[in-house]
């Protein structure tokens, strides 16, 4: 009789694709669910902070914090755009590759050797030429480095069609050691940390250090988005990314696109790792970018390949890490909580893309108004 | 009808999004017939049947088994109620043999005793008709063979209401025939039987009853007996439609691809192609016949520069000084006096010499298609990629079976499609997407391309729309050569014609067209000659006027003795 009872019960959920959805309520779904992450950190905030706990209305400098951390003073709205700048590039680097569906998790290796190589022209040549000529030679050092750490596994994957995700992420273990090496060469006592650089620096923009750049990244972010779009290059790496097949069937030479992506690709990490090297930092370390080549990744997702788009992801990711890292100094909590709540309000962002393309149905309502009908 | 209900649906729903697949469908099976389930594709056939067998859930509505409601949440609910569904595609494990196959998933008590099971295939087959060796394995199977497991694993299991989703797409006539057999003995038996299918002369050759389904919705159930094509077609379509193809007699054919001694391996040095040699006339439609999977791709693709072939010659005679072949057939004299630069021979090549020859034997020679005339012009695409293959001026289309895959870019609109030949020119970096967009908005106008905007991804038009979109797109740039692969596959009626019609205003513009195709009456109606293939080689060339589908389907499968002597 149970047996019955559970044969007659339809599926508790089921889901159907969405036939398209209308802007308002995809912008809708988006927002509900950052609210609802922010919602959700909030309870874990609650749950994990002693501060909080002892005082509940304190939650609100938990949000506030947020805020804070990239707009409350100038030196952090400089810091905030100026970060989003290096991750923007590091994200429009990848995606021509993203693009082509060449899984690219090579850039925060390709841009280190990018950092590498310019500050090795600078290490060996710095105060012995003119400056001018000095900066052109660190960028074109990084340039190349850049390209060569990027075409390695595009050729490897044109000539024997290795997966070019291992190849790409195993070649960022490779620049990190090559960087541990040249350090313990460049920093005879054995400290491994190479002082900063005293030449090949970029002039600074209207007495701002960082307008370069990011005026830079932004032109950057415009030409790439005409070249993706409204060039022959853009559309073949569009093809190939689609169909290798409809490529091959159309006379597109497959492999040559793959190569010339690539380098382009690469050469692009190499330019904002001279962007670190000669506006930023000054000096290199295994650490110089930060993971912000994984990080950049996600920005290109989320941004759907779009340059347009990326602005705004990486904008929305530097701000989220900015707030976390205030949050934890305000109400000083360790380190890991921060990035416990960026992963949750990532978490609900990139799930809400669900949402947007299937609906759900529950049990009941239509199913029972027919029973009765035929009853 | 006094016979007893066996499977009854009431009110059956089920939307895809906003796509209503069935709507309120209403259908009753019984005890030892076969009812066809006919419709266009997509009007919901398939989902229908996946209902019943488990693999989708109703929105709405209820279904019967014997009188009694019940709940069919997957297949194995429908398996206790006897019920068994045969997919178009096949499930099973390659590497065991049939018995094995029938018998996986099933759960007895006791021990699993291979032998028993095998005796008792055998027993079931011999009951029916199947032939069958329990003992095979699935991976020396012919496509029939493996059907006929699938078969007998939903019998094993004891279904008595058996689902067959497009039974015949695969096999060959003799096949066909030999499986309905089998159908009509197992209705003697008194198992309910329902066959999907599109094709009216199997759906008036085998069952009892149709269900005609259109757009979703049951539009009517006849008794076979009472009606004919026209109405059914009438019905499924919901307007009158001529169903003659108007074929016209060949007018100036030339050759104009020749393909010679063409062998092609597959990257593990299996032979694919096997020697094939034939000629394709401009102004004639040359079909491909043959079992899916028999070289038919691969040899279009080799044509089309894709494949690296082995060996072989791939000629292009260029029309530009095209003689028709009515005029060498009048004057023989003066095709002596214009003399030839050679000749095919074993392969290659050979110079030929008209002195000396009668009139006959040179007439013999022109008959052949081998020979070219010293005013030809000659391109060899053999080792050329598809773009040097453009750039020698030589208009080859090529429509290849997989549209979306292949043919165009899923992702992209109508007029970035359209660019996918030609985005090359111009001299600028940029793309050129006036052009384009031009012959986009020409190809949704003349061949009534439904679709919301030229910027709509391809890939969510329907079916046929796509094949507009990507036929639209080959013939625009005045081919010489089309080949064209299922140009039809899973295309409604009306789409289909205006295909067929498409591909007959290029044979009457003196295009060399070959069509490569599955339904032998299509082929018989709308081909001038008949090339069959079985695995990849040529196995007979027939004439399309005269020969019958027994003819055809014998050469589909014979094989050749001295090919496998080699």
């Amino acid at each position: 009789m149970s047996q019955h009872h559970a044969e007659n019960r339809e599926p508790l959920i089921h889901l159907s694709k969405r036939p398209g959805i209308s802007l308002y309520k995809a912008w809708g779904i988006r927002l509900a669910a950052i609210l609802l992450g922010l919602a959700v950190c909030g309870l874990v905030a609650f749950a994990l902070i002693e501060k909080i706990q002892e005082k509940p209305e304190r939650i609100w400098d938990f949000y506030n914090a947020f805020i804070k951390g990239s707009f409350s003073t100038p030196r952090k709205l400089w810091k905030f755009l100026r970060s989003t700048a290096v991750l923007l590039g590091i994200a429009l680097a990848l995606t021509p590759a993203f693009r082509m569906r060449f899984w690219n998790t090579g850039a925060e290796g390709q841009t280190l050797v990018g950092v590498l190589g310019a500050i090795a022209v600078d290490f060996y040549l710095g105060g012995k030429i003119p400056e001018p000529v000095l900066l052109i030679l660190m960028l074109l050092a990084a340039l190349l480095s850049g390209a060569v750490w990027g075409v390695i596994p595009a050729l490897c994957k044109a000539k024997w069609n290795t997966n070019e995700t291992l190849f790409t992420l195993m070649m960022n273990y490779v620049a990190t050691f090559l960087v541990s090496y040249f350090l313990v060469v460049w920093v005879p006592n054995g400290s491994s940390s190479l002082p900063k650089m005293k030449f090949g620096k970029l002039p600074a923009l209207f007495g701002n250090d960082y307008l370069f750049i990011i005026l830079l990244i932004l032109a950057l972010t415009a030409v790439l988005y005409i070249y993706l779009n409204y060039s022959k290059h853009g559309y073949e790496i569009n093809v190939v990314g689609e169909s290798v097949r409809t490529a091959q069937y159309v006379g597109i030479n497959v492999r040559k696109v793959i190569i010339r992506t690539m380098i382009l690709s690469g050469m692009l990490c190499g330019l904002v790792g001279y962007l670190i090297a000669a506006g930023l930092d000054q000096t290199v370390t295994t650490n110089s970018v930060g993971g912000q080549g994984f990080t950049a990744i996600m920005v290109s997702w989320l941004g759907k390949f779009n340059p347009l788009f990326m602005i705004l992801t990486s904008a929305l990711i530097q701000f989220l890490n900015q707030g976390a890292a205030q949050i934890s100094q305000d109400l000083n909590v360790s380190g890991a909580l921060p990035a416990v709540i960026t992963g949750i309000i990532l978490f609900f962002i990139i799930g809400c893309e669900f949402f947007l393309n299937y609906e759900l149905h529950f049990r009941g309502r239509h199913a029972k108004v027919k029973k009765e009908g035929v009853k | 009808m006094e016979k007893a209900l066996a499977l009854q649906m009431r009110g059956i729903t089920k939307r895809f999004g906003s796509v209503v697949a069935n709507d309120h469908v209403d259908l009753d099976v019984y005890r030892g017939e076969i009812l066809a389930i006919l419709g266009e594709n997509g009007c919901g056939k398939t989902t229908l049947m996946n209902m019943i067998s488990g693999i989708y859930f109703p929105d709405e509505g209820q279904i019967f088994v014997d009188g009694q409601e019940v709940v069919i949440r997957s297949p194995k609910d429908a398996f206790r109620h006897s019920i068994g569904m045969i997919h178009q595609h096949f499930k099973l494990v390659d590497l065991f043999t049939a018995g094995e196959n029938i018998v996986l998933g099933v759960q007895e008590e006791g021990r699993y005793n291979l032998k028993s099971v095998n005796a008792e295939v055998a027993k079931l087959a011999d009951k029916y008709g199947f032939r069958i060796d329990p003992q095979k394995k699935i991976y020396d199977m012919s496509v029939s063979e493996k059907q006929t497991v699938e078969i007998l694993k939903v019998l094993y299991r004891g279904a008595d209401i058996l689902i067959l989703d497009e039974p015949t797409a695969v096999l060959t006539p003799q096949e066909i025939s030999r499986l309905f057999d089998v159908l009509r003995r197992m209705k003697a038996d008194g198992k309910s039987i329902i066959i999907i299918t599109h094709k009216l002369n199997e759906v008036l050759e085998v069952s009892d009853r149709v269900a005609i389904l259109r757009k979703g919705e049951h539009i009517a159930t006849v008794n076979t007996k009472e009606t004919n094509e026209a109405q059914l077609t009438e019905m499924m379509v919901g307007k009158k439609i001529n169903l003659n193809i108007k074929r016209t007699e060949p007018v100036n054919a030339a050759p104009r691809l020749m393909v010679k001694n063409l062998n092609l391996d597959d990257s593990e040095g299996l032979h694919v192609l096997k020697d094939i040699s034939f000629t394709a006339y401009g102004g004639e439609i040359l079909g491909i016949a043959g079992i899916a999977g028999s070289g038919q791709r691969e040899l279009l693709e080799s044509i089309a520069g894709l494949q690296p072939i082995k060996s072989g010659e791939i000629i292009f005679r260029n029309p530009k000084k095209d003689k028709p072949v009515t005029f060498f057939h009048k004057s023989m004299k003066r095709v002596k006096e214009l003399g030839a630069q050679g000749a095919f021979h074993d392969g290659k090549m050979q110079p030929v010499s008209f002195d000396g020859m009668s009139n006959q034997a040179v007439k013999k020679w022109v008959d052949s298609g081998d020979v070219l005339f010293n005013e030809d012009e000659i391109i060899n695409l053999r080792d050329k990629t598809p773009l040097e293959i453009r750039s020698l001026g030589v208009r080859l289309s090529f429509v290849p079976e997989d549209r979306l895959g292949m043919g165009l870019v899923g992702s992209m609109g109508i007029t970035d499609n359209m660019m996918l030949r030609s985005y090359r020119k111009g001299p600028t970096i940029f793309l050129d997407r006036k052009k384009p967009r031009a012959l986009a908005d020409e190809i949704i106008e003349e061949l009534r391309v439904s679709t919301s905007s030229v910027n709509t991804p391809v890939r969510r038009l329907s079916g046929g729309n796509v094949q507009k979109v990507l036929v639209g797109r080959e013939i625009a740039f005045a081919p010489k050569v089309l080949m064209a692969a299922y140009p039809v596959r899973g295309l409604d009626i009306n789409s289909s014609y205006m295909i067929y019609n498409l591909l007959n205003k290029q044979k009457e513009n003196g295009v060399a067209v070959i069509f490569v195709g599955e339904d032998l009456d299509v082929l018989l109606a709308l081909c001038d000659r008949i090339m069959v293939v079985n695995s990849g080689a040529v196995t007979g060339v027939v004439d399309a006027r005269t020969a019958t589908k027994e003819e055809i389907g014998l050469l589909m499968t014979k094989t050749d003795r001295k090919e496998d002597a080699k």
